[in-house]
């Protein structure tokens, strides 16, 4: 009679134990969802608050926003045709030199440095992504735009200046500051992004491909050019639009260098503007609603433009660790 | 004979170009630190530690911008980590391979590397037109949004290191799945996830975009969450783009502040996750 007593005590505290561990199960895998989700919610929260926000400059100016140089507070007429001129060529120039540095620096990485020197100078490119952009910012205005002016830009001015076609890229005086000088501080900082994604996808690219390749008596550079770059290809690309999301939507190193003019020069040399650095700059001190509901459309221009390219570097990298992990 | 010199060569070129590209990286690395050690040693002295942002031609110190650094990046971290610890379970964890994983893991790598302006731009719509004014609160915020995906990321990275034949000896003891999570796979995976927390901490404290049109800027002492805080990224921009020699001399110390602790951090962070493994790296 105890025993069945005892026992069915404890087959009703098991019952109630086994409905609190449920319970608290459910809870847990709720509680984790929902901070998964919000992930999402995030995501579509700034997409909707920047077009709320951008909705009475867009109502405003309507397409003409895109296609117009003028920025005028005192009239309040706007256009971001120059900033998204001085986001996409900065851009585009900082990839030119970043690529072939980045891809050497993998290379270096991947298939030169001795094991001992590997970790060290991987984890030191590292770091130069972990240095806080407005230290690149003031680095840029005080350091390397004295030397670009007094040292690089005459030079670029004296030799390609009179060449037909290119040298009107580098007309006018050496200001130090502007697009050239935004473009080079934006590809040293996007170099280590580049380059960590490069040596990770060069990594991935299977020994047996390699060895086959020195087997036949090819050179190492042989190797890297005819085995290894194709087979990576995707994941280059990929590290390469990575780069670009970094450099399009890089604020504070830009501020400090690009000489925040609204307009659009023909040199490289003179001073211009991204839309990053004209809501870092303009933003806290704008009056007036369209003012500043112009500078939240050129935000969301740019999340646009950086969404694009994002994801389609996220979509190529996925693309590669699938073909990763069925080769394995 | 004359082509395979000619092979050679191209190879000896090409890899002493890529060692050269090495070198490039590694100087612009060393030219920056070196540029903070010369300009910000100079003004390392104690008031920077113990007064005041100055007015222009006075003498002062960083006190009130390194407090509200300090506890901008503290409640960004408490807002931001616990969210992201929880999704980057939810994918590791539960979601797996469902399609609402994949599409929460891709937005996650999107928000990863989205300009950190925005996120200044949508917390500015979010609760600085709400509140009516600028407020520590809003930059901390704006910098706890940005460490949720960081968050996730090196959260989930670090779940999944965690061995299989742990979870499963967990789950045949009739361990519930949570259970498992929080007695099992937490603790295993512990040192891997404060990595993460340590490295959301250092992205965040460098992070001036965002707290420009939240935070703002105080020049005076202010322990007021709803209030404009001072803090050290905003001050630097401030200041080192002012004519005041003193200011200018300020940024550059703080500059130097700012980068060492966030360098000191990462590297904590590196020998942490070089202990776990080499699938531990990112």
């Amino acid at each position: 009679m105890n025993t069945v007593a005892a026992t069915n005590r404890v087959a009703a505290v098991d019952v109630r134990h086994a409905a609190g561990q449920r319970l608290r199960e459910r809870l847990f895998r709720w509680a984790t969802l929902a901070a998964a989700l919000l992930v999402l919610v995030l995501l579509g929260g700034v997409a909707l608050s920047l077009l709320v926000g951008a909705w009475p400059a867009l109502a405003h100016f309507k397409l003409a926003f895109l296609t117009r140089e003028i920025w005028n507070p005192v009239t309040d007429q706007y256009g971001a045709l120059a900033p998204i001129y001085g986001t996409l060529v900065t851009s585009f120039l900082a990839l030119l030199l970043a690529i072939p540095v980045s891809f050497g620096i993998a290379i270096f990485l991947t298939e030169l440095a001795p094991t001992w020197l590997k970790r060290p100078v991987g984890v030191a490119i590292e770091l130069l992504a972990a240095v806080p952009s407005i230290i690149y910012g003031i680095w840029g205005l005080f350091v390397l735009s004295p030397v670009l002016q007094q040292h690089v830009q005459p030079w670029l001015i004296n030799w390609l200046g009179p060449l037909p076609l290119i040298g009107k890229l580098f007309q006018g005086p050496p200001y130090g500051i502007g697009i050239l000088t935004a473009s080079f501080v934006l590809a040293i900082m996007v170099i280590p992004f580049i380059s960590a994604v490069m040596r990770d996808v060069f990594e991935t690219v299977p020994d047996v491909l390699k060895e086959s390749g020195y087997g036949l008596g090819a050179t190492t550079w042989e190797v890297i050019w005819q085995v290894v770059v194709p087979y990576a290809r995707t994941g280059m690309i990929g590290g390469v639009m990575l780069g670009l999301g970094r450099a399009l939507g890089e604020t504070m190193a830009v501020t400090f260098v690009i000489g925040n003019a609204h307009r659009i020069g023909s040199s490289l040399l003179a001073p211009g503007t991204t839309i990053s650095a004209s809501i870092a700059n303009e933003f806290a001190e704008a009056v007036g609603d369209l003012y500043t509901s112009s500078l939240v459309a050129l935000g969301a221009i740019l999340f646009l433009i950086t969404f694009v390219v994002i994801a389609a570097a996220r979509l190529m990298l996925m693309r590669l660790e699938r073909k990763a992990l069925s080769s394995v | 004979m004359n082509r395979r010199l000619i092979r050679k060569g191209i190879n000896l070129l090409a890899l002493g170009l890529s060692g050269l590209a090495t070198a490039i990286g590694l100087f612009f690395l060393g030219a920056i630190l070196w540029t903070l050690v010369k300009n910000g040693v100079a003004g390392l002295a104690a008031p920077v530690f113990s007064a005041m942002t100055p007015p222009p031609g006075s003498n002062g110190g960083l006190l009130n911008a390194i407090y509200g650094s300090v506890v901008m990046t503290v409640i960004g971290i408490l807002v931001g980590g616990p969210i992201g610890m929880l999704a980057g379970t939810y994918l590791a964890e539960y979601g797996r391979a469902t399609r609402i994983a994949t599409v929460i893991r891709f937005v996650n790598d999107v928000l990863l590397s989205a300009p950190s302006i925005i996120v200044g731009l949508f917390v500015y719509e979010l609760l600085v037109i709400r509140m009516g004014h600028f407020s520590a609160l809003a930059g901390a915020v704006a910098l706890g949004i940005i460490a949720i995906p960081v968050t996730v990321r090196t959260t989930e990275d670090m779940l999944n290191l965690v061995p299989q034949g742990m979870k499963d000896a967990s789950t045949a003891m009739g361990a519930y799945h949570w259970r498992t999570i929080t007695s099992v796979i937490y603790p295993a995976a512990r040192s891997g996830i404060v990595t993460g927390l340590l490295l959301a901490v250092a992205r965040i404290s460098g992070e001036t975009a965002p707290l420009l049109f939240t935070a703002l800027n105080n020049q005076f002492w202010s322990t007021n969450l709803f209030a404009p805080m001072a803090n050290l990224p905003v001050v630097i921009f401030q200041f080192a783009l002012s004519p005041y020699p003193n200011w200018q001399q300020l940024a550059w110390t703080g500059a130097l502040i700012i980068t060492v602790s966030i360098l000191i951090l990462s590297i904590t962070a590196r020998i942490v996750v070089a202990r776990l493994g080499p699938a531990g790296r990112r």
